[in-house]
């Protein structure tokens, strides 16, 4: 077990990043252009550090495995993103934001970054503002702000119910403009299936187009991993239904240490599954809360509908457990106290599988029309996938996995174990330690690209100027070439009896069991027994029709799929040596008498981040320690 | 149009997309400039059509006069031709807008046939299953069909009534074209070329109906406060000009007109 | 939860871009109404692999109406039959049992088809590349408040951004116009005081650009049918304006400069 240095700056908190800035090294404008970036991914985070690097003058290749940059998953965030800017004045600061950062991911993240995130997010907004994003606005013209789960000031900016897709398209437009003027090359449906390491440094990336099935290798001076997170283990979440490791496992693989995999964060506000053959499932903005109540009948196997259920027989169950943040406690915190009553049979719904978040309340105080300018859109959405009329009747809600905090393990500057490979947004496991504030993925996938990077790239790149670097040509990459190679051609080959979906289902069901919002030794042990054995199965059984020429979809998925077991592996061995209870990681075993996270600060204030060995059971592990030099480390309460 | 450059054959490298924004600058006349594009072309049909659309509507309120007897109807035919005199030569001001007009139609015409051109180039491959229009009309969808009708029917009319030359010359002796009255009547007497003009008219109107409001869209001319009456605007002009129209030979076939 | 039955798919099947395509048909024998209409494609390609033929291939990725991936002219419907719904977002409740349903790609020579039901819509990229965008390289932004914008005027352009570039426009179009979708984009931008400073280059290039890919309009108002976030054909009369003064003002200012 080693240490891990994650180079922090010296000096006062506060001034780390401006310190960082003034001091690290810079590539004068005219030697930038000699320098190749490979930027994997055109979510929030690869958009917006493609058009960045190119903007500075990099040559910037971008690859994404979507038919455009515009549809990365980042699109479907709805509710909103979150800054400092204090336009309430009610008494927010870079500091406040900080330290509710540091408290909602339960003291399991980096002082240094998140104090680095909390100051970029003032930039953010000014910066999407100038790029056209349509924010809410006030009636004199300002912008308007809306309160989020985990936080007591209004601190978060919105477009609607479709802030992930205003941001996204704002950083798209940024990147369109720079591939219409030649400063990024788009390789669009490309998927990355390896990364190359040479002589200890990346050295760029194998991938496979996706249209002709060709496997080629890309060389550059650095490469960025902006690929999202892995929540598609569960096969039911609400990611998209491409999202996927492979990146970031490819580079774990690599040599790339993996961190926290068992971080995975539940929504506490989706749409209950309703039929077997459900493909995701579908999330509503968290900012529903702000305005809805969630309650359940007091009595179990109450089967009256709502509408039935009088007042004194309802239980707002998180306003009386949590009375100073109510319905707009963290998402650990609600998930598992609406998991907590489902499991008790006060689950409501025909499969009984939901909670009420409930709008009457709202529409009586506010009027139909003020509910219907915040949340018109989801309730419409609601309505779609529901079939039911959430302004008559109240709404079902359920968690599902929707985030992960858990990611490619970085230092200060983004960096991955792997000199020359960098990870930003949800791929790194930076920001958000054990669970992630509402309205602060936006936030962070924009810091990464737009500020961070930048920065951080130049001060590893100026070292390399004059130097040669591996090309294209290298043996390795012709190596890596010919394993992908093989790799794809095995799918095809195996002739199973089962396609990739069924042990993906299969891997999600396993995961979902033991893995998800409530953990157990006796739980991730019998999942570390049922992996394998499945994993096995998919070596040997695995059907993928088609040819691995041409588009094949089956044989797309059935990489991805391969990638998910290994790391799924890993997430329960996580979740097993993690003896502590800590945001989204809870385990039964510790917990508090009224039944929350027991954390266990002197045996696991740290990230653990995991080593490949060949052998995706026996990962090492190590640690990298965690000091609380300004955030009073105290047990999270938000009673 | 240039055609999308198609997905590569399985097998072959596809080049990265770069640098696409790059387009020479033109050096062109701004009108010719304008033109080259389709939203220019639209511009175009607006412009033309709004001429056309005066010239019909003022040509059926002409042919008011037929109601007030031949004699009035006669004094309006010259009238046309005295159009500014003596300050101008007699009939210049006629030929000016006559040519006027022919350029105006012979805009329309290009602009359509170009545009129509270009829309079954972009869809090359038609849809192999049946199609189910959420709002497309009639009229929206047979603007081509409408227009070539009533150009057949402009052709007609003016050997009709112009050149006389399908005229019925019968006892009355030699067609003069003066004789406006005496030349509408004698056509519009004869069931068959009336039943003709009824159905041009009718198609006229069709076209009116979806060109009138079409002309606020490609001309830009649009505030939510007004738009409602773009379509009542168009569906009022088109049902002025119909109604004027028909009722000409309908007029003369029932013998109200002699 | 009830089940349709006895549905027969008459899918259009298509190996490659420069191949023959056909329909083939498959009959679904059970199906719940809670699926979505691509769910039930899953189950049709569980089926196929099991039989051991080739999926059927379908763009789709984020299943909430927002990605904008998933296409589909059903039933010579885009988007299939029910309004300002994307195919993901649409439910088998909305088809009875023993219905026939046709599914096609988008058809355009702007979109041209890679495989079955995949199709390339780069060209929409290509329109954006060419000036969909407010020129604000990463730092030099003055604070946020600075910039006021009016709520009605945040709005509208709100209004326009909220297409997702799937394309519907398009197919529905009987031109293959991609109008709504270009004056979307222009609309988003040229209303905002932000976007003021390149309105006019910004019209005129991704008009001409849009040129080079798509059909003209003729004011049909398919597109904004089969638009899932029904984007009102305004935009366009927007649009066109706005290109006239491309060609006129703008030429006076580049004269000028």
């Amino acid at each position: 077990m080693t240490a891990l240095d994650a180079k922090i700056p010296g000096g006062p908190l506060a001034d780390k990043w401006d310190a960082y800035k003034a001091t690290a090294k810079l590539v004068n404008p005219n030697n930038k252009r000699r320098f190749r970036i490979l930027v994997v991914g055109s979510g929030l985070a690869g958009a917006s550090a493609a058009a960045t690097l190119a903007e500075l003058g990099y040559q910037v290749d971008l690859f994404t495995f979507h038919d455009s940059p515009r549809r990365a998953h980042s699109i479907a965030a709805q509710g909103g993103i979150n800054a400092a800017k204090n336009y309430k004045g009610d008494g927010d600061s870079v500091d406040r934001l900080f330290n509710d950062t540091i408290k909602g991911g339960d003291f399991r993240s980096r002082e240094a970054n998140v104090y680095r995130l909390a100051q970029v997010s003032v930039d953010i907004i000014d910066q999407m503002v100038a790029q056209g994003v349509p924010f809410a606005r006030e009636y004199g013209g300002m912008l308007d702000n809306r309160s989020f789960g985990g936080a007591q000031v209004s601190r978060t900016f919105y477009a609607r119910g479709q802030t992930g897709q205003q941001l996204l398209l704002g950083a798209y437009q940024q990147l369109a403009r720079q591939i219409g003027l030649g400063g990024v090359r788009l390789f669009n449906r490309t998927e990355l299936i390896d990364t190359v390491v040479v002589d200890g440094r990346c050295a760029g990336i194998v991938v496979r187009d996706l249209l002709t099935g060709e496997i080629s290798s890309h060389a550059g001076h650095a490469t960025v991993l902006a690929t999202g997170g892995y929540g598609n283990v569960f096969f039911l979440s609400t990611n998209a239904m491409n999202s996927n490791v492979t990146a970031a496992w490819r580079a774990h693989r690599r040599g790339a240490m993996f961190a926290n995999p068992c971080y995975t964060q539940i929504h506490p506000t989706c749409i209950p599954q309703s039929d077997p053959t459900q493909s995701k499932l579908t999330l509503m903005s968290e900012s529903l809360r702000n305005d809805g109540r969630v309650w359940v009948p007091r009595r179990a196997d109450d089967d009256r509908p709502a509408h039935l259920v009088p007042e004194d027989e309802r239980d707002y169950y998180l306003e009386r457990l949590y009375p100073s943040y109510g319905n707009l406690a963290p998402r650990d915190i609600s998930s598992r106290a609406a998991k907590r009553l489902v499991d008790k049979g006060h689950g409501v719904g025909p499969l009984k599988n939901g909670v009420y978040l409930d709008f009457s309340a709202a529409i009586s105080r506010l009027g139909r029309d003020t509910v219907q300018e915040r949340y018109g859109n989801l309730f419409e959405m609601y309505e779609r996938i529901a079939g039911e009329d959430p302004y008559a009747m109240p709404m079902r809600i359920y968690p599902a996995t929707h985030y992960t905090m858990g990611g490619l393990w970085v230092d200060y500057e983004l960096a991955t174990t792997v000199p020359g490979l960098y990870a930003a947004g949800e791929a790194n496991f930076s920001d958000h330690g054990a669970n992630r504030l509402g309205a602060s993925a936006l936030m962070q996938g924009l810091a990464d690209g737009y500020f961070v990077l930048p920065s951080t790239i130049s001060n590893g790149l100026a070292p390399l100027l004059g130097k040669t670097v591996p090309g294209a040509d290298h043996p390795a990459f012709r190596q890596a070439e010919q394993e992908a190679r093989e790799r794809f051609a095995g799918y095809v080959s195996r002739k199973g009896s089962r396609s990739p979906d069924w042990f993906h289902r299969e891997l999600g069901r396993i995961i979902w069991d033991h893995c998800g919002m409530e953990r157990t030794r006796e739980g991730l042990e019998k999942a570390l027994s049922e992996l394998p054995a499945l994993y096995d199965e998919f070596t040997k059984d695995l059907r993928v029709t088609g040819t691995d020429e041409g588009v094949n979809q089956t044989l797309e998925k059935a990489g991805r799929v391969d990638d998910f077991f290994q790391l799924g592996m890993q997430m329960c061995r996580d979740a097993l040596t993690r003896e502590e209870s800590c945001g989204a990681h809870f385990r039964a075993e510790y917990q508090t008498e009224d039944g929350e996270a027991l954390r266990d600060d002197d045996r696991f204030c740290h990230v653990a981040a995991w080593e490949w060995t060949g052998d995706p059971m026996q990962p090492k592990r190590h640690v990298e320690e965690l000091t609380f030099e300004n955030a009073h480390l105290a047990t999270r309460s938000y009673k | 149009m240039t055609t999308t450059a198609s997905p590569r054959a399985a097998g072959t490298r596809r080049e990265p997309v770069t640098a696409t924004a790059s387009r020479r600058p033109r050096r062109r006349p701004f009108l010719l400039d304008l033109y080259s594009t389709a939203v220019g072309k639209k511009y175009a049909m607006a412009v033309s059509g709004i001429a056309m659309m005066g010239f019909v509507l003022f040509h059926m309120i002409g042919n008011l006069k037929m109601y007030q007897g031949a004699e009035s109807l006669d004094h309006y035919a010259e009238f046309l031709k005295r159009l500014l005199y003596p300050l101008a030569p007699k009939e210049s001001v006629l030929w000016i807008l006559r040519s006027g007009l022919v350029a105006m139609l012979i805009l329309h015409l290009h602009a359509a046939w170009s545009l129509t051109r270009l829309n079954r180039h972009a869809r090359a491959v038609r849809y192999q299953g049946p199609r189910d229009y959420q709002v497309a009309n009639f009229a929206s969808r047979s603007m081509r069909w409408t227009g070539l009708v009533v150009l057949a029917f402009i052709a007609w009319h003016l050997a009709d009534l112009t050149f006389g030359t399908v005229n019925t010359v019968g006892a009355e002796g030699e067609f003069v074209r003066e004789q406006v009255h005496a030349n509408v009547v004698r056509s519009l007497d004869r069931p068959v070329v009336a039943a003709f003009y009824i159905v041009a008219n009718l198609l006229l109107g069709v076209h009116l109906r979806h060109g009138a409001w079409s002309i606020f869209q490609s001309l830009g001319w649009n505030n939510p406060r007004f738009n409602r009456w773009r379509e009542w605007f168009a569906s009022g002009f088109a049902a002025v000009v119909v109604v004027g129209n028909v009722s000409f030979p309908i007029a003369v076939l029932s013998g109200v007109v002699k | 939860m009830s089940h349709l039955r006895n549905l027969t798919l008459k899918v259009w099947r298509q190996d490659g871009p420069d191949a023959k395509g056909r329909f083939e048909s498959y009959v679904i024998d059970e199906i719940s109404d809670e699926a979505s209409f691509l769910e039930m494609l899953d189950v049709l390609n569980e089926r196929l692999i099991g039989e051991g033929r080739e999926a059927v291939v379908f763009d789709h990725d984020c299943r909430e109406g927002i990605c904008g991936t998933c296409s589909l002219m059903i039933d010579g419907v885009a988007h299939g039959p029910k309004r300002a719904t994307t195919t993901c977002q649409l439910h088998m409740r909305s088809f009875s049992s023993g219905d026939t349903i046709v599914i096609e790609p988008w058809r355009a020579t702007g979109f041209p088809v890679v495989k079955d039901l995949m199709v390339d819509r780069s060209a929409f990229d290509r329109i954006v590349e060419a000036g969909g965008f407010i020129t604000a390289p990463t730092g030099g932004a003055p604070d946020a408040n600075l910039i006021p914008v009016p709520k009605t005027v945040a709005d509208a352009s709100m209004d326009a951004a909220a297409c997702i570039g799937c394309g519907a426009c398009v197919a529905a179009c009987p031109n293959s116009a991609a109008n709504l979708f270009t004056a979307a984009k222009l609309a988003h931008l040229n209303l905002l005081p932000q976007g003021q400073a390149e309105r006019l280059s910004r019209t005129e290039a991704m008009v001409e650009a849009m040129d080079e890919h798509f059909g003209s309009c003729t004011n049909h108002g398919e597109c904004s049918a089969a638009c899932p976030k029904e984007i009102s054909i305004d935009v366009i009369a927007l649009m066109n304006k706005d290109y006239r003064a491309s060609k006129i003002r703008n030429r006076k200012e580049l004269s000028r400069g």
